[in-house]
């Protein structure tokens, strides 16, 4: 019914009965589609909260750009990649939508990515990991935000390298996306001079880890590596703990953990663990400050990736202030041209394979005792430069790069 | 004994009303040719692949009694074949489908064999963990690229003529595969070989002493199941150029269950009525802040409960009787 | 001494015990899965459903009305199978005399509510729950370090299975149980109330499920989505044992954990696979299950 109302009004304008009062503007509105889960597994970091941070961005303009409004709807892909790739081509085909993003889970944004590329529309990728949305399948169109299993990886991989945690073993889900953080990881330990004892692969959606954890325990080394997410990150962590591991010397290394899993774990099961993030909220004043705004309007602090929306948005909506149209072709060569510059991006600048460059953080979880309160969960043990972060764009294999 | 034994009338009485049913369906095709003026044809797309798919799924549980949970591997299954073939290979997309229905129907005689001895809830349980192990092939097996699946799977020119990139040849190509299908499914239900699975559907002991070799019959019907089912999997990667482990999942074969049931089982529009109530609603629900699952199981139960002809097969069984 | 493939005995001895513990909770689960279906001859498509009811009721009444996990041991049962007696009476029962799939489909449905309405509530990423003081630290093998709350799931739930089975093999109540089973018609003549006694089997089965789910709650994150892959093994087991068959329930459940573990020291990726090859294998040659009747 929706759809039949969606393609009335686009054969309404089609017809045209409706004057542009904004030529520069298509359709008088620049309309952004936040996509991501909304019931699932990435509910918790990405969900309602990254339409609250599209939607707190939006505000700061007055909810106005270029003299059109700005509006934020909203889907839920239920991490179908089908779903996803049927709603996004919706949106901009009969829905008038500029811009989509957020898009977590790496199948549904690489189908995201590609008719958005086909359609020209803007991609601000905030939710997905895969390093090809920047690599082999990038677009001039698509960009990568928040973060990428490279640099989730490999920075954890080089700063505990670097304070002398040379020996991992990794505990690896069996599938692309696991493969891919062991192997970024693995590259960096080596490069460094560091060795690989050994890695066990899990079936995806593993529940008792204990018998990986024993392997891992056995084998000596300084760190084990946890190349996995979500449900399987977390309970593996849990149980490492049962067992008494971290208590035994070795260090645990989340490759791709979420301050959502963290407060999903407590810091009973999640203290001592190292990772890395592009976003913590306790950073500086002006992070405290939105990060506290946010939790009024969502009930608890920003993951990395939801402050990765608000800043993606908020910069779209600047390159689209600042270019006077929604045409995705000047709007992109202006994100480009623009440095990032918000609470959550510091100097921020886009690489022509549309990575955003910014500083990542190493962080380790806090113990009980060290925490003074709710979602006070992490130390900044060290910021990684925005130009050892990420992987060097010519080595991302995208085409856009000369 | 049967699943659809309370549907069974309405389907025999069906029969009788064939003249109907044909002009039925030839307005309904029609409808078809002229929705993608008005409706938007990515969806209807979408529509017509589950709609082939629950008709596949149909042929066995309406027609043959056996409740299979396990159609989701069939579906799934063929929709990686179909973009493998197609983007890897290059092949044309005719041989891609070809290749995706054909593996389908080999995965079914397999599943067929070893699920085709049990009968009832076992026959159910064997082909849900028969696909759970297609599901976990799928995860693991490399050419399916895990999480990420298959993506930008080319559509490519039909028979080197019609280019399918085209929404609407798309449409047309995807209505015309459903129409086949479809016809087949009618064809087989109204043949010798329909009248022996039904008989077998209602008292498969009789069946077995007129001298039919039961399991043969139901065999072929399983197989021919697969198939259909994969070619509705393989024309969806080409529509949403893309194959991903939603389509292999276990809630996969819930909602093709779902779809025939809503609809009406061991009716023949009843699964094409369900599919599109079903699609239509998820996509609809996508954009509220009401929790899929819990709608979809709240239809399930009340299906269950208070509706089990289904939309068709309660429209049917009000229906003035003619000809009694 | 021995080394087979190049693994130390000790490995293999460790591995071994954890894959006993995961027995024990396929056991547990598919012992309720059993009870059931030899009564009900209903698939409860709802068991992994209720037994992350079970976890929930466990968390819910820590957090907001302190009882602990002695306290939850005994009450998150109780509330699970009544909320099963409950759903039997105003649903299941109504599909007796149907076919039996109806039963499977319905509580397909209610496993999709029960689901979703606790994703919806509490999202999916879990929540902690603490091992009871009692249960913390673990024993030095020589071989593993082994958790004492481990030990206590594998000591509690063998008690349980073995307990009833014992119940239902061979004291009198467990009698007029399989006679119903075999023909309620004839139970039901001689005086005994078969309908409640239907309704108090099914309580009964998903209370196990709800109780294996307080076992499971300190292990795993509670989370709503701790069912739903656990459910599909569990029917495996099911069907390898012998659908209906208690200790066919009991021997399969801890088999099979015991072979999963020794598949995660030899091949890991297949440790999820290996259920159901061992289900295609054991079916070809015997499709009524290990200690199925053939009906």
């Amino acid at each position: 019914m929706r759809t039949l109302l969606l393609a009335g009004t686009a054969l309404l304008t089609l017809a045209g009965t409706a004057v542009p009062a904004f030529a520069q503007v298509s359709d008088n509105v620049i309309r952004i589609g936040v996509l991501n889960d909304r019931s699932g597994i990435y509910a918790d970091l990405a969900g309602e909260g990254s339409a609250i941070a599209a939607r707190m961005a939006a505000e700061e303009f007055g909810n106005k750009v270029a003299g059109a409004p700005v509006e934020i709807v909203v889907a839920d892909h239920q991490n179908k990649a089908d779903i996803a790739a049927s709603k996004a081509r919706e949106w901009v085909d009969t829905g008038g939508v500029d811009a989509i993003a957020d898009v977590p889970n790496s199948a549904a944004a690489l189908a995201v990515q590609g008719i958005t590329k086909d359609k020209k529309r803007i991609f601000l990728m905030s939710g997905p990991g895969a390093t090809a949305l920047s690599g082999a399948q990038c677009s001039p169109y698509g960009f990568q935000w928040t973060y990428d299993n490279y640099a989730m990886a490999a920075g954890t991989g080089r700063a505990l390298y670097e304070q002398g945690k040379k020996k991992w073993f990794f505990v690896t889900a069996d599938y692309a996306f696991g493969q891919s953080l062991e192997e970024e990881t693995t590259k960096m330990v080596k490069s460094l001079g560091g060795t690989i004892i050994g890695s066990v692969r899990h079936p995806l959606g593993t529940a008792d880890f204990s018998s990986f954890l024993l392997q891992a325990q056995g084998s000596g080394a300084d760190v084990i590596g946890l190349a996995n997410a979500g449900g399987d990150t977390v309970n593996a962590v849990k149980q490492a703990a049962e067992f008494g591991i971290t208590q035994s010397g070795q260090s645990l290394a989340g490759l791709l953990m979420f301050i959502s899993d963290v407060n999903a774990l407590g810091l009973q099961s999640a203290q001592g663990l190292m990772l890395t993030t592009g976003f913590y909220w306790d950073m500086d004043d002006q992070t405290r400050e939105w990060s506290k705004a946010f939790e009024a309007k969502a009930g608890k602090k920003p993951t990395m990736v939801q402050a990765g929306v608000y800043s993606a948005v908020k910069h779209y909506l600047k390159a689209v202030e600042a270019a006077k149209t929604d045409d995705a072709d000047k709007v992109s060569a202006k994100m480009r041209e623009l440095p990032v510059e918000d609470m959550f991006a510091k100097k921020g600048r886009i690489a022509a394979n549309g990575r955003m460059f910014h500083d990542m953080y190493l962080a380790q979880v806090k113990t009980p005792a060290e925490s003074k309160g709710a979602w006070d969960y992490y130390k900044i043990v060290k910021t990684i430069p925005a130009d050892t972060a990420f992987m060097d764009p010519k080595q991302s294999g995208c085409s856009l790069v000369k | 004994m049967s699943v659809a034994s309370n549907s069974s009338t309405v389907a025999m009485r069906g029969h009788t009303r064939s003249t109907g049913t044909i002009l039925i369906a030839a307005a309904l095709l029609l409808i078809a040719v002229a929705a993608p003026f008005v409706l938007y044809p990515v969806f209807l797309m979408k529509v017509l692949c589950f709609a082939l798919f629950a008709c596949a799924f149909n042929l066995l549980i309406g027609y043959a009694g056996l409740l299979s949970f396990g159609h989701a591997a069939f579906f799934g299954g063929a929709a990686y074949i179909a973009a493998h073939t197609v983007k890897v290979w290059g092949w044309a997309p005719e041989f891609g489908l070809i290749a995706a229905t054909a593996v389908a129907g080999a995965m079914g005689l397999v599943f067929g064999l070893i699920a085709i001895r049990r009968q009832g809830i076992y026959f159910a349980m064997i082909t849900l963990a028969l696909s759970q192990m297609v599901f976990f092939l799928a995860l693991q097996l490399p050419f399916t690229h895990g999480e990420d699946g298959i993506q930008g799977v080319p559509r490519g020119t039909l028979f080197g003529l019609f280019d399918l990139g085209q929404p609407l040849t798309m449409y047309y190509t995807v209505l015309a595969i459903f129409v086949g299908g479809f016809a087949l499914i009618w064809r087989t239900v109204h043949s010798p070989f329909g009248q022996v699975l039904k008989a077998i559907r209602e008292n498969e002991p009789r069946a077995v002493s007129l001298g039919y070799r039961t399991d043969r019959y139901k065999l072929v019907a399983f197989v021919l199941s697969a198939s259909l089912a994969g070619l509705a999997g393989g024309t969806k990667a080409l529509v949403f150029q893309l194959a991903s482990l939603t389509d292999v999942t276990w809630q996969m074969s819930g909602e093709v269950v779902l779809m025939t049931l809503l609809g009406g089982m061991g009716t023949l529009f009843g699964p094409v009525v369900g599919a599109g109530l079903v699609v239509t609603l998820e996509s609809y629900l996508a954009s509220t802040s009401l929790p899929v699952p819990v709608v979809i199981g709240c239809i399930f139960v009340v299906c269950v409960l208070v509706f089990r002809r289904g939309i068709v097969g309660e429209l049917l069984a009000r229906l003035p009787r003619r000809g009694h | 001494m021995f080394s087979l493939l190049g693994v130390p005995p000790q490995v293999l001895f460790g591995q071994l015990l954890l894959g006993l513990i995961n027995g024990s909770f396929y056991a547990l689960l598919s012992l309720g899965l059993a009870v059931i279906f030899g009564m009900l001859n209903v698939i409860n498509f709802a068991h992994g459903a209720l037994y992350m009811v079970g976890a929930f009721v466990a968390w819910l009444l820590l957090t907001y009305a302190g009882v602990g996990y002695w306290g939850a041991l005994v009450v998150a049962p109780v509330v699970v199978g009544l909320l099963g007696i409950a759903l039997e009476k105003t649903m299941l029962s109504r599909l007796y005399k149907l076919d039996h799939l109806y039963g499977l489909l319905l509580t397909f449905g209610l496993a999709l509510i029960l689901e979703g309405a606790f994703r919806h509530q509490y999202g999916v990423s879990g929540q902690p729950y603490p091992i009871p003081d009692a249960l913390k630290g673990g024993q030095n093998l020589g071989f593993m370090f082994l958790p004492n709350y481990r030990a206590w799931v594998v000591v509690a739930s063998l008690t349980i299975c073995f307990g009833t089975w014992f119940a239902i093999e061979r004291t009198k109540l467990g009698a007029y149980l399989r006679a119903a089973t075999e023909n309620p018609t004839l139970v039901q003549a001689f005086g005994i109330n078969v309908p409640v006694m239907v309704s108090l089997t099914y309580g009964f089965g998903v209370a196990l499920a709800g109780l294996a789910g307080v076992l499971a709650a300190p292990i795993y994150q509670v989370s709503p989505l701790m069912g739903t892959n656990l459910i599909i093994i569990v029917f495996a087991v099911v069907v390898i044992g012998g659908m209906g068959s208690i200790l066919g329930a009991i021997v399969t459940g801890l088999g099979l954990g015991l072979l999963e573990g020794l598949t995660k020291v030899f091949y890991p990726e297949a440790s999820n696979i290996v259920v159901f090859v061992v289900m295609a294998i054991v079916l070809l040659i015997k499709p009524a299950g290990l200690f199925g009747r053939e009906r």
